[in-house]
């Protein structure tokens, strides 16, 4: 954008225009979490958590993954089989299409 | 007894080669405005169609009268959505402007009208919720649909259900701002209409919708449409 001179206007900051892109969202929310984690997870031998939570803590990325991965296909294949079908309608579409095509011949539409 | 006051309502149909359709997308949309006893105005934005699309206008300007259906004729190289929208309402009069693709994917049935009373700006078809649903699909396209549409609430999380279905309602000064700050070309670009009115705080009601697969003529969905719309997906996720 253009440059501006002088300082930031507060009232800008709280704007819906400035608010972070989805893109930026998720990687200050990948970045907090991943920070978090490797802090528990890969801190120095002086300042470890007990080796029960560690062991689970390490490989919990993976797991949320593979239970993020469940999830969306679980979600997919239930509103795939949910999918309506509208057959209802369709029968009514080709009703008011004929009905349609009579009446505007009627009225003197050269199809 | 005015049943919906001074409002008006002008449809925006961008067509090419909808010679076979039109007619009755017309009809259609004319008999459900008299029943719901609102006033409307057609405004057809044909591309240069070679079949006659034109000439088809033209005949049902006719019948309906000139302050029914509006014929506006554009020839552009770059045919886009947007620009046969940017072009359509320059000459609507209506404060409401519908927007529905003019082949007859879109079953006509507006409860739109009566949805308004929500008082939304803009009221979107799904075919995701409630009684929506579509007619004629192949349990590939459901499944190629009902993915994209995951991937596209995951990464952008619109609070609308269907993003890509192009039957909406907009009050004219919400889609006047609207296509002020979207850029996007195609059916991308009318998932970039729904994000920006949530940023913008614009209320979004959701009706569900038929969507009869072409009556005549062919839908596309190969792997090229699919490629741009994960083009265009990834392209929102990173600008809005």
């Amino acid at each position: 954008g253009a440059g501006r001179s002088g300082p930031v206007r507060f009232s800008r900051l709280l704007s819906p225009q400035a608010a972070m892109t989805k893109l930026g969202q998720w990687l200050c929310g990948l970045a907090l979490l991943g920070s978090a984690w490797a802090t528990l997870a890969l801190a120095p031998p002086g300042l470890q958590l007990p080796a029960p939570y560690r062991q689970a803590l390490l490989p919990l990325p993976v797991y949320l993954l593979v239970a993020f991965g469940c999830y969306s296909l679980a979600t997919v294949g239930y509103r795939l089989a949910t999918f309506n079908d509208c057959e209802e309608a369709a029968a009514e579409l080709q009703e008011d299409i004929s009905a349609a095509r009579a009446d505007l011949r009627r009225r003197g539409l050269r199809f | 007894m005015a049943a919906g006051g001074a409002d008006k309502f002008s449809v925006l149909l961008p067509t090419y080669n909808e010679r076979e359709n039109l007619p009755l997308v017309v009809w259609l949309l004319a008999r459900t405005f008299r029943e719901s006893g609102n006033n409307f105005e057609i405004i057809i934005i044909d591309d240069g169609s070679p079949d006659g699309t034109q000439e088809i206008a033209e005949q049902l300007e006719k019948i309906y009268g000139s302050d029914k259906i509006v014929m506006k004729k554009i020839i552009s190289v770059l045919f886009s959505s947007g620009t046969a929208y940017i072009h359509g309402m320059k000459h609507a009069t209506g404060n409401f402007i519908v927007i529905m693709d003019a082949d007859l994917s879109h079953h006509v049935s507006l409860h739109f009208i009566k949805q308004k009373e929500g008082n939304f700006d803009i009221v979107s078809g799904t075919r995701y919720k409630g009684n929506g649903g579509v007619y004629g699909w192949d349990l590939k396209r459901k499944l190629i649909s009902r993915g994209a549409n995951f991937i596209t609430q995951v990464l952008l999380r619109p609070g609308a259900s269907d993003l890509t279905g192009s039957f909406r309602l907009y009050r004219k000064e919400v889609l006047q701002k609207l296509m002020e700050k979207c850029v996007s070309k195609g059916y991308v670009f009318q998932m970039e209409m729904i994000v920006r009115a949530r940023q913008l705080g614009y209320t979004i009601g959701e009706v569900p919708i038929s969507f009869v697969d072409r009556v005549y003529g062919e839908s596309k969905l190969g792997g090229n449409e699919i490629v741009s719309f994960l083009k265009g997906l990834l392209t929102l996720f990173a600008t809005t």
